[in-house]
């Protein structure tokens, strides 16, 4: 197969996808969204001989444009233009995952600080402030006390981009210092981790430690409820322990695995080729069949 | 084949190794300054000063 890779950087993560298509004698054609233009009715030259595009964008907004595109030229896109659009917004996420019966911690959107600062008293001290775009961890705040509460409102409410104002609050959840990071595909676990820090904020980007994690059918179970709520695909899934149950805070359309990967047995890159084959294969017998 | 490349550091002019098969795209380090370089051509091989980090980047 011909697998189109659309990207702006190539980390450490497509390096790996890219390694894995090539060794199995796949074509790879990458393509810099950078520099490509997307006609409303027709799809770039490069596109042409591209059974698949696995959109790798780092830049959110240049995510959800360019599968739209390719949505719209009908060359199927991992993840789907519909993941994409769920995925990059935390309060969109947390509706789809609400609406599916998915436990997700308690969350209230507000748009003026005034109401912003009403749902946080009413969550309580501490609690979370999220941006509703963005990742790795950065611009989250856990608010301690009134008084911060204020503060990061009105820099929020004075500095931020417009997104910035879309106040996305959430109950603090007390989680065993680590949380859970699944990959899955289409809902079927590939690897999980643990992320451990002392820090509150145990993303791997912000250098928690990751452990391999042995998923339970309860966690297997929501995963795959996690996945089908936003459109199933290639995904990250997070989920906390709560105690008695798992709460799942996010899922993720663009996924990185580099560090799962370093944690894990799984060849992660290899199973989820094995995936992408699957896939491109079953999509070419629907193809046909409705010919 | 060899195993490392070499190329010219935009930032310092330094003559720095990378390994062989770095991909255009790609992100690499550079060993004196720690600053991000984009491999923006492999043969010759040419780098650039990286992109900085926007605000909506990342999964």
């Amino acid at each position: 197969m011909n697998v189109g890779l659309l990207y702006s950087r190539i980390r450490r993560d497509e390096k790996l996808l890219l390694s894995e298509l090539r060794e199995r004698g796949h074509e790879v054609t990458k393509i810099d969204v950078r520099k490509e233009q997307f006609d409303i009715s027709e799809p770039p030259a490069i596109l042409d001989d591209v059974d698949v595009v696995l959109d790798r964008c780092l830049a959110t907004s240049r995510s959800l444009y360019a599968t739209q595109f390719l949505d719209a030229y009908g060359i199927p896109v991992v993840n789907s233009a519909e993941t994409a659009d769920v995925c990059a917004d935390k309060a969109k996420n947390s509706l789809a995952l609400a609406k599916a019966g998915v436990p997700t911690p308690n969350t209230e959107v507000a748009f003026t600080t005034d109401s912003a600062m009403e749902s946080i008293e009413k969550f309580g001290y501490p609690c979370v402030l999220k941006p509703v775009v963005g990742s790795w961890g950065r611009l989250m705040a856990k608010i301690d006390s009134p008084s911060a509460a204020e503060a990061i409102l009105e820099h929020k409410a004075t500095l931020g981009h417009y997104q910035h104002k879309v106040f996305y609050v959430q109950e603090f959840v007390e989680k065993p210092g680590r949380d859970i990071r699944v990959l899955a595909v289409d809902g079927e676990p590939v690897a999980a981790m643990t992320r451990s820090s002392e820090h509150w904020l145990t993303n791997a980007a912000k250098g928690a430690e990751a452990t391999e994690f042995e998923l339970d059918d309860r966690a297997k179970e929501l995963v795959k409820q996690a996945s089908d709520a936003v459109g199933g695909g290639l995904l990250g899934v997070d989920l906390m322990e709560t105690g008695e149950d798992y709460t799942v805070h996010e899922v993720n359309h663009t996924v990185e695995f580099k560090a799962l990967n370093d944690a894990v047995d799984v060849d992660v890159p290899a199973a989820v080729v094995d995936w992408l084959e699957a896939k491109v294969e079953s999509d070419s017998q629907l193809a046909e069949a409705a010919v | 084949m060899a195993d490392t490349i070499t190329a010219e550091d935009p930032l310092t002019g330094e003559e720095i190794e990378l390994p062989a098969d770095v991909e255009v795209g790609e992100i690499v380090d550079s060993p004196a300054t720690g600053a991000e370089l984009e491999v923006v051509s492999v043969d010759p091989l040419v780098l650039e000063e990286a992109p900085e980090l926007e605000e909506d980047w990342g999964e």
